[in-house]
């Protein structure tokens, strides 16, 4: 499927069912948001752990990788049994089935993508660049910024990918999201309820909208790396 | 390592900005959100949703529904996650109101089960009644080696409850039919079980309410052999959870709920969905023919599956359950 062809029946899927619109803003702004906000505590974990010579080093990185593949269903399990409204710990915050539980759970999942992806970006970068910044009378910190910024755009496909992760994972957005009609309906779990209620021009719509999206997502990553290759 | 120390700030200052941002953001969008835990089968003929419409036009409340099957709908109202029950079990309701979890039960709407099986019938249940259908069943799975032939919800559902009981009138142990090779077990809702039977060319047992959604969909291909007995009555009622265990709980909204359902307008809304589109009602309404105590054999039927007995006498909703603050529901 090319871009244009999907971006023409992404088009025509929005311009049939304001439902379907619904849904599709929901789940990127769901998605978004987890990307950032994994994004915000991910990149200086990353750095840390990439710049500093510590004890452990290798064991903490072998974390990381390791959980990139954890189970979706573990996660949103685990999730569901923290959020539940009165047995769980995190209960009192009453997230359970809202898209807020959602952006939090596939922020913790997409976390371990970032942070290794961004601990290999910043470890690709010359370390000449960090001991050039420091004789030129740069601080330790300074020298930091100034290798993130070479490895700027590996992060930032560590991020267009944890993103992708995030729009097509169901675990999560089924145990703490729940098949909420209307409220919770991500592309994934809207698929599954409209499936539920025989609906399945508008699942198959939303399966569409979603590999679109993933596809598209991957395209753009692909394309930006092959580029970089070509430098 | 001050420059550090200010990102980590940041960082964090900003996932509490976006967390609480898209927490007012869905709140706003939410409002006063009533958590009805509630039986697929309801769900899923789209009643509910209907329901929704119509009941959010007159009241500032926002209803979501949960689809799950009765066993599971119980088990999150024991934990407080859900405000408002709709199920249908009665054997499994009377234990949720003894429990204390749940109060002010009002039987809203009845149906039937009905057995549907493949157009071929090949155990010839056409025209049996219900004990000797499974009982042909039984015997056609045990003869024939290859394939399934009965799809079983399997999910601790209203619908399942039903089945095991259905399978211990005609003298069946369920433990033992259900492990061999000829039963298979879906775990899943009533549409998808549904599909699963008609898959396999097999025989299973679904409330009337889906099954002709499904069927007059065109999705499934199924007959309804055996409808409108006694043993396949199917009684859906509603419950709000109980405050004064779980005070979490969004309960006023609950009884406005309820009130709506048994009230004139729910009513209608409850026998007359459907009708247009498959040309019959999907569900029937109890309250008014409970209330009229009319000595019709359906009403006689209801109170004897769907009341709960209590002291050599039998309730809708045995006295202990309901709420003084509401004599109305049951006026």
């Amino acid at each position: 499927m090319s871009i244009s062809s999907g971006l023409i029946a992404i088009f025509l899927f929005f311009s049939i069912d304001p439902r379907i619109i619904e849904i599709t803003l929901r789940s990127l702004f769901v998605s978004g948001s987890a990307a950032l906000i994994a994004a915000l505590w991910g990149v200086p974990i990353a750095t840390i752990i990439a710049m500093k010579n510590f004890h452990g080093k290798f064991f903490i990185k072998t974390i990381f990788n390791s959980l990139i593949g954890i189970p979706t269903v573990a996660l949103g399990f685990l999730l569901f049994l923290a959020f539940s409204r009165e047995s769980g710990p995190l209960g009192f915050l009453r997230l359970l089935y809202t898209p807020t539980a959602v952006i939090i759970g596939e922020a913790i999942l997409i976390t371990p993508i970032i942070v290794s992806w961004a601990i290999s970006a910043i470890e690709a970068v010359d370390p000449e660049i960090a001991n050039l910044a420091k004789t030129l009378g740069a601080s330790e910190s300074q020298a930091s910024f100034a290798v993130l910024k070479e490895a700027l755009e590996g992060i930032f496909l560590a991020g267009i990918a944890s993103f992708n992760r995030a729009i097509g994972e169901l675990g999560i957005a089924q145990f703490v999201g729940g098949f909420i009609y209307g409220q919770t309906e991500l592309l994934t779990t809207g698929i599954w309820i409209e499936l539920q209620l025989n609906n399945i021009g508008a699942s198959i719509a939303l399966m569409m909208i979603l590999l679109t999206t993933v596809f598209t997502i991957n395209l753009a990553l692909n394309t930006i790396k092959r580029m970089r290759g070509r430098e | 390592m001050q420059t550090w120390t200010k990102l980590f700030i940041i960082a964090v200052a900003a996932t509490v900005l976006i967390i609480a941002g898209s927490y007012a953001y869905f709140q706003s969008l939410i409002g006063t959100r009533l958590l009805v835990s509630t039986t697929t089968s309801l769900y899923e003929t789209g009643l509910l949703n209907a329901t929704k419409q119509a009941f959010e036009v007159k009241y500032p409340i926002n209803m979501a529904f949960i689809a799950v099957g009765t066993g599971q709908a119980i088990l999150q109202a024991q934990g407080g996650s859900v405000d408002t029950l709709l199920v249908h079990s009665p054997s499994q309701e009377a234990q949720f109101l003894a429990g204390g979890d749940g109060i002010c039960r009002k039987i809203i709407a009845y149906n039937f089960f009905t057995i549907v099986g493949p157009p071929s019938d090949p155990a010839h249940i056409n025209g049996s009644s219900v004990t000797t259908a499974l009982q042909k069943i039984v015997d056609y799975g045990r003869n024939h080696t290859t394939g399934r032939i009965w799809v079983s919800r399997g999910d601790g559902s209203g619908t399942h409850t039903k089945e095991k009981s259905l399978w211990a009138k005609a003298n069946f142990n369920y433990t033992q039919i259900s492990a061999e090779p000829w039963y298979a077990n879906a775990g899943q809702g009533m549409s998808q079980t549904l599909n699963m039977a008609n898959e396999f060319e097999a025989y299973t047992l679904a409330d009337t309410g889906t099954y002709w959604k499904l069927s007059k969909d065109g999705t499934v291909s199924l007959i309804d052999y055996i409808t409108e007995a006694k043993d396949l009555l199917n009684v859906y009622s509603v419950m709000a959870v109980n405050q004064t265990k779980h005070p979490s709980v969004n309960f006023t909204n609950a009884i406005t709920f309820i009130r709506y359902l048994i009230s004139d307008e729910g009513q209608e809304l409850i026998e007359n969905y459907g009708k247009d589109t498959y040309g019959q009602s999907l569900f029937h309404s109890t309250v008014q023919l409970l209330k009229q105590n009319s000595t019709l054999q359906i009403v006689r039927w209801i109170k004897e599956y769907a009341f709960i007995k209590e002291d050599n006498e039998s309730y809708e909703c045995p006295p202990q359950y309901r709420d003084s603050r509401y004599p109305d529901l049951y006026a």
